[in-house]
């Protein structure tokens, strides 16, 4: 089944008569080509007809959801999300087309709507075509829309090149958002990236900020040199928690002395190398 | 207390005012798309400008635990610039159906010219189409019949009474407009409309039925916490409690509830997906219920010397 088949079948499953048959109704007649307009009116109308209720897949959904499109991971989707993505994908599929109306409909939107419009990246047509907008919704500083991009989506790792994909984790980072939810963090680490968080720790240490310990994530294989003295400033003199973000990032540094700098502390060594201790588990203890 | 300020203008005010209204109690307030203090001359500035409205103006409000709503219309003002206000009608429908539009507004009379007219009407029209309610500027100038003719003319256009407010009244217009059935708004704002003793004078005169206040503060000389003063000005000087929390607060909810797009329990108790809109994830109020005995405290902007 196609995405579209399955926001379909979820969605009928869900909402009671009158939101269902205003959505078919309306499907029906994007998909007989109306005008951009009706588009743009269903869309918004979305929220008042389906509700905000969360569309609460079941396991099995989700997995239907990730054969159908690789990567694809809708479990915090709402139904109002789904709608509207529904709705979309019913207006055309050619891909330039969607981009432009795309673009349109991002350009008179409220935050619901941008955050349905930029959680659908990973399905619109001809995939490639939407690497700007995507960058768009990273620039928002409404933190919802920014996460809507970033969290539990594909479509960065797999369209962003090397200094979008960069922006993208800083961006985490200054709004506050936590980075275990970006699909492809560690896949996508970078030496550039690594040496930017490492400035932009310094930075942070010089205002007497703290620095989010997910960071380190992005940094340990390329803890060598100038960014292997960050680490280590880290290891010997962070809290708690940034001395696990140390270990953890030392662990998966290549260079010897980060080797034998982990060993320094045998019990964080340990729990790192062993899996007591790994980043999922750092990050969902910060929430 | 809790307030609720139903007209201000808030793209026009700082963080510093959000802070303090948050402070005060104004946990809900609904931002009119007005115009900006000086004409604008493309329709695309009217597209960014209600596209702000209902987002990052929202956005930002909900980061001091404030909830925001709006109005969209084409005010009166610059109704008078035929071409472009003929294209600013047409954008309307992308917005009108957004969330969180409790009204078509704000929309009337400025100078009561023939297009200011024509606008009026064209947007009323559009309102009785969409079911929506309708939030009515009164004209500064020639106030008194400018207020009857906008009742008027929403009659003649079929919208009802009760699904209209008709904002900025003073001493001359408020019998009228209650009489005839409308919601009557008030607004608090220095010089040019309401003083807030008189607004005293008037809920003790008239009560508090149809009747509730705003600050329409906006780039003018004007006052953000107008609302909470002119409830402690009214409780100290005898105006009872529930009338108080009718004019400033149960009324407007009122008022604009009846689009379905403002309830009480937004600020009260969010939903999940809505939690992630306010300020850390937490409604200000979760747990908190006000005391009723005691007075709006009035905060002050607190003067800090270290920026951390």
């Amino acid at each position: 089944m196609t995405p579209a088949d399955l926001l379909g079948q979820w969605l009928a499953g869900r909402l009671p008569a009158g939101a269902a048959a205003w959505l078919a109704s309306g499907s029906e007649r994007l998909r007989a080509g109306a005008a951009d307009r009706d588009l743009y009116l269903l869309t918004s109308l979305v929220a008042r007809h389906v509700g905000k209720e969360p569309l609460a897949l079941t396991d099995a959904e989700l997995k239907a959801a990730s054969a159908s499109r690789p990567g694809w991971d809708p479990r915090d989707w709402t139904l109002d999300q789904a709608a509207r993505i529904y709705l979309l994908l019913a207006s055309t599929s050619d891909g330039a087309e969607m981009c432009r109306r795309l673009d349109r409909l991002c350009s008179a939107a409220d935050i619901g709507e941008l955050v349905a419009f930029y959680r659908g990246l990973p399905l619109y047509p001809d995939q490639p075509l939407y690497a700007l907008r995507a960058a768009e919704g990273v620039r928002s500083n409404m933190r919802v829309v920014f996460e809507a991009v970033a969290h539990r989506n594909p479509y960065p790792s797999e369209q962003f090149g090397e200094p979008a994909w960069n922006q993208l984790v800083l961006k985490a980072l200054f709004v506050g958002s936590p980075l275990d939810p970006i699909v492809g963090l560690d896949a996508r680490r970078n030496a550039t990236l690594a040496r930017m968080l490492c400035d932009y720790a310094h930075e942070r240490w010089a205002a007497s900020r703290p620095v989010n310990p997910e960071s380190w994530r992005c940094v340990g294989p390329f803890a060598a040199g100038p960014v292997l003295e960050v680490v280590r400033h880290l290891f010997e003199r962070g809290t708690a928690t940034e001395q696990q973000a140390a270990a953890l990032a030392l662990r998966e540094a290549t260079d010897p002395e980060a080797a034998r700098l982990l060993e320094s502390h045998p019990a964080l060594a340990r729990n790192a190398r062993e899996g007591n201790l790994n980043w999922e588990r750092l990050a969902a203890a910060r929430l | 207390m809790r307030f609720i300020d139903p007209h201000i203008h808030m793209s026009a005010r700082t963080t510093d005012d959000y802070e303090l209204m948050a402070a005060a109690g104004i946990v809900a307030i609904i931002e009119p798309a007005f115009w900006l203090g000086q004409p604008r001359t493309h329709v695309g500035t009217f597209v960014d400008y209600f596209s702000s409205l209902v987002g990052w103006e929202r956005f930002r409000a909900s980061q001091f635990g404030i909830r925001h709503y709006c109005t969209i219309g084409l005010n009166s003002k610059e109704a008078n610039n035929e071409a472009l206000a003929e294209q600013v009608l047409d954008v309307l429908p992308l917005f009108l159906g957004k969330e969180g539009v409790v009204a078509v507004g704000e929309i009337g009379y400025d100078d009561q010219t023939e297009a200011e007219d024509k606008c009026y009407r064209a947007q009323l029209q559009l309102a009785k189409d969409l079911g929506m309610l309708v939030q009515v500027h009164t004209p500064h100038r020639d106030k008194k019949r400018g207020t009857s003719r906008s009742m008027d003319v929403a009659i003649e256009m079929g919208l009802v009474p009760g699904s209209v407010i008709i904002d900025h009244n003073n001493e001359e217009t408020v019998q009228e407009v209650l009489d005839r059935g409308f919601w009557a708004a008030f607004t608090l704002y220095p010089e040019t409309k309401m003083g807030n003793e008189r607004m005293v004078e008037i809920a003790r005169r008239y009560g508090s039925h149809h009747i509730f206040i705003d600050s329409s503060a906006d780039w003018g000389k004007s006052d953000p916490l107008a609302v909470p003063k002119t409830a402690r000005l009214m409780l100290e000087r005898g105006i009872p409690r529930p009338d108080v929390e009718a004019i400033c607060y149960a009324n407007a909810l009122a008022a604009f509830g009846q689009s379905g797009q403002m309830m009480e329990e937004h600020w009260l108790t969010p939903q999940p997906r809505d939690e992630r809109l306010l300020y850390q994830g937490n409604s200000v109020l979760r747990g908190q219920e006000p005391r009723v005995d005691e007075l709006p405290v009035i905060p002050e902007r607190e003067e800090r010397l270290v920026i951390e």
